[in-house]
C-alpha cells in the first residue's frame, strides 16, 4: 500500500516537474558558444572507424514558450516567404520526410547559421543562437518531431498538425548531450 | 473641542488639494484637451455630483433613522398609504435618475463619433507585445511615414486611427483625448482624436496584454500646426548619412548584427518590420514604450541588457565590445 503510494507521489512530482520545463521562460539566455559544429557531419564516409553520431538534445524542444517564439521568429524572419508554413515553395517543405541536410536538432541549427547552396542565406551573426535554437525547435515540430503538448496548437495559416509525409517520430535520444545549458 | 474642529478642517483641505492635483496632468481623463474627452468628463462629472447627492440623502435618511430608534409599530392605514407614498416617490425618483443617466450616455457615446471628417490625418496603429508601431497614410507612398511610441498631430484637426494588433489584444487610451479603443488581431478596430489644445498626452495600454502590460506606453504630442508640419517633413526624410567615421562604424556593426533583423531605418537595408522603427530614433522622448528617457546611457544599458529593464520584451541582449557599443550609440544618436 505505501509503495503504490510512493509511486503515484514520485510519479505526480516528476509530472509537475516535467510541466515547469514546459512553461519555464528563458528570457535572457545566452546559449554558450553553441555552434554545433562538433555533432554536425555533412558526410558518413569518415577515415578509420565511423564514430556513432552525437546528437545534441535541445532543451527548447520540451518548452511551449521557446517553440512559440520560434514560431513567431519563424514569421519575422522571412523563412516563412520560401518555406511557407512549412509546406514549402521556393524553398524545401519542412513538414516531410525529406532533409537534404540533416533532420537533428543540430543540422537544423547548421543549415540555419551556415547557409546552403542554391538559395538558403547564412543568419550567421544576425540572430542570436537562443533565436536560432527556438527557431530549430519550431522547424522540428512541423514534422511532428515535439511532444503535443509543447508543439504550438492553433495555427492563424494552413494547419501543420497532421502532415501527410512526416517523419515517424523519432525515438528519444539516450545518450543525450544537454544543449544549450 | 476646537483643537478636534481645525484638525477635520486641515483634513478636508489636504484632501480637496490633493484629489484636484490629481485631476490635472498628461494622463488624465479629468483633464481633458479634446472634444471626445471633454464630452465623457462632462457624463462622468454629472455622474459623480448624481451619484454623491444620492448618496447624501441616503445616508443622511439613515442617519436620522438611526437617531430616531426604533418607533412603535403603526398597523393603522393612514400610516400604511404614507409608507406606501414615499416608497413609489423613492422608486420613481431612482427611475428617472437612471433614465437619464441612459439618454446623457446615449447621447455622449453618439457625440463621439461626430468628429468623422475627410480632412483627418489618418494612421494606422498597430500594438505589439509591448510597443506601438504607428504609420502615417498617404496615398503618396512617399508621404507616408512609420513611427513608433509617439506620435505628433496638429492641433484642432481630426486624426482618425486605425488599429490592429500583431499577437493579443492590446487598448489603445490616452485619458485626456479620449476613451479606450481596444486593438484585435486580425479586426480593423477605428477611433478618432482631436486635441484643442498643445500639450503632450501619455497613453497607455489598457488591456492586460502579458509581461510587460504596465510598460506599454507612448505619447501623443499636439503641436500647432506649423510645428507639426516641421516635424512630419523631418519624419518623412529618410535617415540621414552617417557623417563621421565613428558612426559609420556604428552603422556597420547595425547592419551586420541582429539590430537590421528587426529594427527599421528608412534609407538603409534595415527594413525589418517586427521591433520599433527607428529612423528618426534621437529625436524621440523616450526608448522601450514610455519606459525609459532616450539619454545615451539608457540606450547602453537597453542595448547590453534590455531584459533587466522589461523582463520578457522581445528584444535579446547583446555582448558588443566597448568599441563597438560606442560607435553604434554614435549612430544611433546621429539620427534625428
Amino acid at each position: 500500500m505505501n509503495s503504490v503510494r510512493n509511486i503515484i507521489g514520485v510519479a505526480l512530482i516528476t509530472l509537475a516537474l516535467a510541466s515547469c520545463e514546459r512553461e519555464r521562460r528563458r528570457f535572457n539566455e545566452v546559449p554558450p558558444g553553441a555552434t554545433a559544429n562538433d555533432a554536425v557531419r555533412q558526410s558518413v564516409l569518415q577515415p578509420g572507424a565511423p564514430q556513432p553520431n552525437q546528437h545534441l538534445k535541445s532543451v527548447y524542444e520540451d518548452n511551449a514558450w521557446a517553440v512559440s517564439e520560434g514560431k513567431r521568429l519563424y514569421e519575422s524572419f522571412n523563412c516563412v516567404g520560401c518555406h511557407a508554413h512549412g509546406g514549402g515553395g521556393i524553398g524545401p517543405a519542412l513538414m516531410d520526410e525529406k532533409w537534404v541536410y540533416g533532420d537533428q536538432p543540430e543540422n537544423v541549427f547548421s543549415t540555419i547559421i551556415e547557409g546552403r547552396p542554391n538559395g538558403m542565406p547564412s543568419f550567421r551573426a544576425k540572430i542570436t543562437n537562443q533565436q536560432a535554437w527556438e527557431v530549430v525547435a519550431y522547424v522540428r515540430s512541423m514534422s511532428g518531431q515535439l511532444a503535443k503538448d509543447v508543439s504550438p496548437s492553433r495555427d492563424d495559416d494552413m494547419n501543420i498538425k497532421t502532415p501527410e509525409q512526416s517523419k515517424e517520430k523519432e525515438q528519444p535520444v539516450t545518450k543525450a548531450a544537454e544543449h544549450p545549458k | 473641542m476646537r483643537s478636534k474642529r481645525r484638525q477635520w478642517t486641515a483634513a478636508l483641505l489636504w484632501t480637496v488639494a490633493t484629489s484636484g492635483s490629481g485631476c490635472a496632468g498628461v494622463q488624465s481623463a479629468l483633464d481633458p484637451a479634446g472634444p471626445q474627452a471633454a464630452r465623457i468628463n462632462d457624463l462622468w462629472w454629472l455622474m459623480l455630483w448624481t451619484c454623491a447627492g444620492v448618496f447624501a440623502i441616503v445616508i443622511s435618511a439613515l442617519v436620522a433613522a438611526l437617531r430616531r430608534g426604533r418607533a412603535q409599530p403603526a398597523e393603522d392605514a393612514e400610516t400604511e398609504r404614507k409608507m406606501t407614498k414615499v416608497v413609489a416617490a423613492g422608486v420613481a425618483v431612482t427611475t428617472v435618475i437612471l433614465f437619464a443617466f441612459m439618454i446623457s450616455d446615449f447621447v455622449t457615446g453618439r457625440a463621439l463619433w461626430s468628429l468623422a471628417s475627410p480632412d483627418a490625418i489618418i494612421i494606422k496603429v498597430t500594438g505589439h507585445q509591448w510597443w506601438w508601431d504607428f504609420e502615417y497614410q498617404d496615398p503618396i507612398p512617399s508621404h507616408r511615414v512609420r513611427t513608433a511610441n509617439e506620435i505628433h498631430i496638429p492641433v484642432g484637426r481630426p486624426v482618425k486611427l486605425e488599429m490592429t494588433s500583431s499577437d493579443v489584444i492590446h487598448s489603445f487610451w490616452v485619458p485626456n483625448l479620449h476613451g479606450k479603443t481596444d486593438l484585435l488581431t486580425g479586426h480593423q478596430t477605428v477611433t478618432w482624436l482631436q486635441a484643442d489644445r498643445p500639450g503632450k498626452y501619455r497613453g497607455q495600454c489598457a488591456e492586460y496584454c502579458g509581461h510587460q502590460h504596465a510598460h506599454m506606453a507612448f505619447v501623443v504630442i499636439a503641436e500647432p500646426v506649423g510645428q507639426f508640419n516641421a516635424w512630419f517633413d523631418n519624419e518623412r526624410h529618410p535617415a540621414i548619412t552617417a557623417a563621421n567615421a565613428g558612426q559609420q562604424r556604428g552603422q556597420q556593426i547595425f547592419m551586420s548584427r541582429t539590430c537590421m533583423m528587426c529594427h527599421q531605418i528608412r534609407g538603409t537595408d534595415a527594413g525589418g518590420r517586427s521591433a520599433p522603427e527607428l529612423t528618426h530614433l534621437a529625436s524621440r522622448e523616450s526608448i522601450a514604450a514610455g519606459t525609459l528617457a532616450n539619454t545615451r546611457d539608457n540606450l547602453k544599458g537597453w542595448i547590453v541588457d534590455s531584459q533587466r529593464f522589461k523582463p520578457g520584451n522581445k528584444m535579446p541582449s547583446h555582448d558588443l565590445g566597448d568599441e563597438d557599443l560606442n560607435a553604434l550609440l554614435d549612430y544611433l544618436e546621429s539620427l534625428k
